[in-house]
């Protein structure tokens, strides 16, 4: 019986605060959730959801403040004690284990033993049950890390959701799902708030508060703007709360009207790779901007990956300028000029351990050699113009890439190929995870570039966006270029259609 | 099939190849005879790279182990020599002794965040300390109870004797096997070495669980101690220097990945197997030198790591062109 007393919170935050060296992520925060809601958490990169989130679990101590459950006062120690009181978390960074199988990394705490010892038939069987209920059906006995990010993803929600018996924290659990998985996970969120659960969610997504919310707290900068009921409240008031401030952003219904002149800069012919991508021809002018849509395993990032040589072609061939060019491996695309911001920055990405500005010079350091070492100086002011046009919030440049925020990491790892100034730059989802404000920013910036005559191919699950800056837009389906779209045919509508269509019924 | 049971089988396989050439040349080289004097000789090194296997798996390491062997043998002769106590009893002595020992050092690993390899390398130093400490010279055991113990064995078909500390090892194995992959805390030393941060957020007690891995493998190399007391009737301070490197070659040999996260406790016998078939091998040809022990080793651990590097690079390379 959910008890929809408003008196009573299911989970309260009092005056939550939390102080790192620098910053102060939560100053005085105040938060409270009831039974039989889904309460969205929005704010811009850095604002602190993801601290809030880590002090209400244990997972960080807090520095003042009080946390009640069901009117009680609960100081969960860390994670396990958060879990032992019914609050089941996914949180932002990785979350789970690679190296365990997939039932383990279920199970893992709460396995099912008979006499001390762990069931292992029991724990597959279980773990087949839950996955079945996300319309997974997979070998739960191989490794987390033989399957693909989308599916650890649905994998990490589900051991979350087995976890909360009364609160469910879900920290970007969207990020890398497609419009499917996000479906059945708004079916599983529906149903769990049926039984009375209260749900945290955060997202940047904001289609995607509106639709799931029933009310939302914004934060800024560490302190509470407001707490709105979903309903009630419209998008660019929303916009306003986070930002504090108006968002010029100009609204296109459809792509930009390019005449490509001369010879393209880049042609790709039959190009491919057996078993990853077909063959496809792909020709990019100068200062052009080239869209990639299609779903999440549809061979967008492979399109990616063969062009740069991550992935080596077996057909086809590459001429730059009218010469063949030979891209067997991306040490040779990056000396042609090639830039590749991958989509993973947790895997191929940052390296947390470093600085922002050893993060941000990383790339340009390595292709001119690590003998010719770039000066101090020069490092700190490429990396202070980064942070100021891309507005990372960091102290400073010194600080140490793991201790941003999830969105500040991927602006960083944006600026590491920015600075290298390639005559082409692939970007792979260049805005998942970044708040609306950056996220223009972003968009201005890749106008900008291609304005300096760069070359780009940008691939992306939000079609808006692609409208926005596509001169061109390929769209991808069953490991197949399918379409292809130029200036006024670029409208979501368009894409969504190529996306979906089966076969032949191709757009043009 | 699993792609992480590919390093134990590539270690059976080698194993199995190694004893059939070893069996085309030395016929007798198969009986139980040779197999029980395998178990018996190897019977503290496999004991101690149990132990060893689970700090390796969670992504540390500990140098002590050695020293602590030697220690206990030393700490167990000077015991029965000046004190009336019965050796069982001693032998509890020494292993709450060498299990706090083990515990203390994960502790400050731990709570100290600091390097496994550091604070195990001063336990290294710290226990050959204290065994000097209790005698320089070598101290021989008489006891008949020793006598006891050394003389049981059960004898298998084929006239071959499985000593009591043979059997000891094979029943330690099976226990670190059951502990791996049928208790919680095996799976919490897995997550620890699959990410000490994830294993964390994931609610893995981990301080818990290091100060448990350092401690069983206290326990275990002061098992090994009493078997090796038992095998050589003596402790001597000067005894098993380098067992600490014998007991990580056998870990890796069996499949272990030196990154910690993925391995076998049933790989880690056939490593220590494997090492000790070269060395029967070689007493059996009677005209190498025994230094080719050393170097074949040498070359099967590369030849490992090799191998691992090669399997982490091709599940890597899969997984891309999956995704
Ligand atoms: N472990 C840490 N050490 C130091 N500073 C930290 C640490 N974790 C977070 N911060 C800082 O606290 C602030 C809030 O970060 P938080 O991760 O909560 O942001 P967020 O709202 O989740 O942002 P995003 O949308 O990018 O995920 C940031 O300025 C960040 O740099
Ligand atoms: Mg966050």
């Amino acid at each position: 019986m959910p008890q929809s007393d408003a008196s009573q919170p299911l989970l309260r935050a009092r005056g939550v605060r939390k102080i790192f060296p620098g910053t102060i992520a939560l100053d005085g925060v105040d938060f409270s959730l009831q039974a039989g809601e889904v309460h969205a958490l929005l704010g811009e990169n850095g604002a602190g959801k993801s601290t809030l989130i880590k002090c209400l679990t244990g997972a960080y101590r807090r520095d003042d403040g009080d946390i009640l459950l069901e009117g009680a006062s609960i100081d969960p120690k860390g994670t396990l004690d958060a879990q032992a009181y019914g609050i089941g978390t996914v949180y932002q960074e990785v979350n789970l284990l690679p190296n365990l199988s997939v039932a383990e990394n279920l199970s893992l705490g709460h396995q099912p033993t008979r006499f001390g010892m762990i069931s292992g038939r029991r724990m597959n069987a279980d773990a087949r049950e839950v996955l079945a209920q996300y319309g997974l059906d997979i070998d739960v006995t191989r490794n987390l890390d033989s399957y693909s990010v989308a599916v650890q993803q649905v994998i990490a929600i589900a051991r979350a959701v087995t976890l909360s018996g009364k609160v469910l924290i879900l920290d970007e659990p969207t990020a890398s799902l497609d419009s499917h998985e996000v479906k059945m996970l708004f079916d599983v969120v529906r149903s769990l708030k049926q039984r009375g659960l209260g749900i945290v969610f955060i997202s940047h997504f904001l289609d995607q508060i509106f639709e799931i919310s029933d009310r939302l707290t914004v934060l800024r900068n560490g302190q509470l703007v407001g707490t709105e009921v979903t309903a009630e409240i419209d998008r660019v008031k929303l916009i306003n709360m986070m930002l504090g401030r108006e968002l010029e952003q100009e609204v296109r219904s459809h792509g930009k009207h390019h005449a490509a002149a001369g010879e393209p800069r880049l042609s790709f012919t039959g190009f491919g790779r057996k078993g990853s991508i077909e063959p496809f021809d792909l020709s990019i002018h100068a200062g052009e901007v080239v869209g990639v849509a299609g779903l999440l395993g549809s061979g967008r990032t492979e399109t990616a990956e063969v062009l740069f040589g991550v992935a080596q072609h077996d057909s086809g061939e590459a001429r730059q300028d009218g010469t063949v060019l030979s891209l067997t491996n991306s040490r040779q695309a990056i000396s042609a000029g090639f830039g590749f911001c991958p989509e993973d920055r947790k895997t191929d990405g940052v390296i947390a351990d470093l600085t922002v500005r050893e993060n941000i010079a990383l790339a340009l350091q390595a292709g001119i050699g690590w003998m010719r070492r770039i000066p101090d100086r020069e490092q700190k002011a490429m990396a202070n113009d980064y942070i100021r046009k891309l507005d990372i919030r960091t102290p400073d440049a010194e600080k140490p890439v793991g201790l941003l925020s999830g969105g500040n990491q991927q602006k960083v790892m944006l600026a590491r190929w920015l600075v290298t100034n390639p005559s082409f730059l692939i970007l792979d989802e260049p805005t998942r995870g970044i708040d609306v404000g950056a996220h223009a920013e972003i968009i201005r910036l890749i106008e900008e570039l291609c304005a300096q005559g760069m070359s780009l191919l940008v691939i992306s699950s939000e079609l808006d966006e692609l409208v926005a800056y596509s001169h061109r837009v390929i769209v991808v389906r069953d490991r197949q270029h399918v379409a292809e779209l130029a200036g006024y045919e670029i409208t979501t509508d368009n894409m969504v259609r190529a996306i979906a269509a089966p076969e032949r019924e191709a757009v043009h | 099939m699993n792609a992480r049971l590919l390093p134990l089988l590539a270690t059976l396989v080698i194993f199995l190849v190694a004893y059939a050439i070893c069996y085309a040349q030395y016929p007798a080289m198969l009986s139980t005879r040779v197999i029980g004097n395998l178990l018996t000789d190897n019977a503290f090194l496999g004991i101690v790279a149990v132990g060893m296997t689970f700090v390796i798996i969670s992504g540390g390491i500990d140098l002590s182990v050695g020293s602590v062997i030697a220690f206990s043998g030393v700490f167990i002769a000077v015991m029965l020599r000046d004190t009336g106590l019965h050796p069982v009893v001693v032998f509890a002595l020494l292993l709450t002794l060498t299990t706090l020992f083990g515990a203390a050092m994960g502790g400050v690993i731990h709570f100290l965040e600091m390097p496994p390899f550091i604070v195990t390398l001063a336990g290294m130093f710290l226990a050959r300390g204290m065994a000097y400490v209790l005698s320089i010279d070598s101290v021989p055991i008489t006891h008949e109870f020793y006598e006891v113990l050394q003389r049981s064995y059960w004898l298998m078909p084929g006239k071959g004797r499985l000593t009591l500390i043979g059997g000891m090892m094979l029943i330690v194995f099976i226990a670190g096997i059951m502990l791996a992959h049928r208790t919680r805390f095996g799976t919490n030393v897995y997550a620890v070495g699959g990410g000490v941060q994830t294993a964390r957020l994931m609610g893995v007690p981990v301080g818990r669980t290091t100060v448990g891995i350092y401690a069983l493998s206290g326990f275990l190399a002061g098992l090994a101690g009493i078997v090796f007391s038992i095998y050589t009737s003596a402790g001597y301070s000067l005894a098993t220097v380098g067992v600490e490197l014998d007991a990580i070659a056998a870990v890796v040999i069996g499949g272990t990945l030196l990154t910690g996260g993925s391995g076998f406790v049933a790989g880690t016998l056939i490593g220590v197997l494997i090492m000790g078939l070269i060395q029967t091998y070689i007493i059996f040809d009677g005209t190498l030198s025994s230094w080719w022990t050393k170097i074949l080793i040498g070359m099967l651990l590369f030849a490992f790591i090799v191998l691992q590097k090669g399997l982490v690079w091709t599940t890597g390379k899969r997984r891309m062109a999956g995704g």
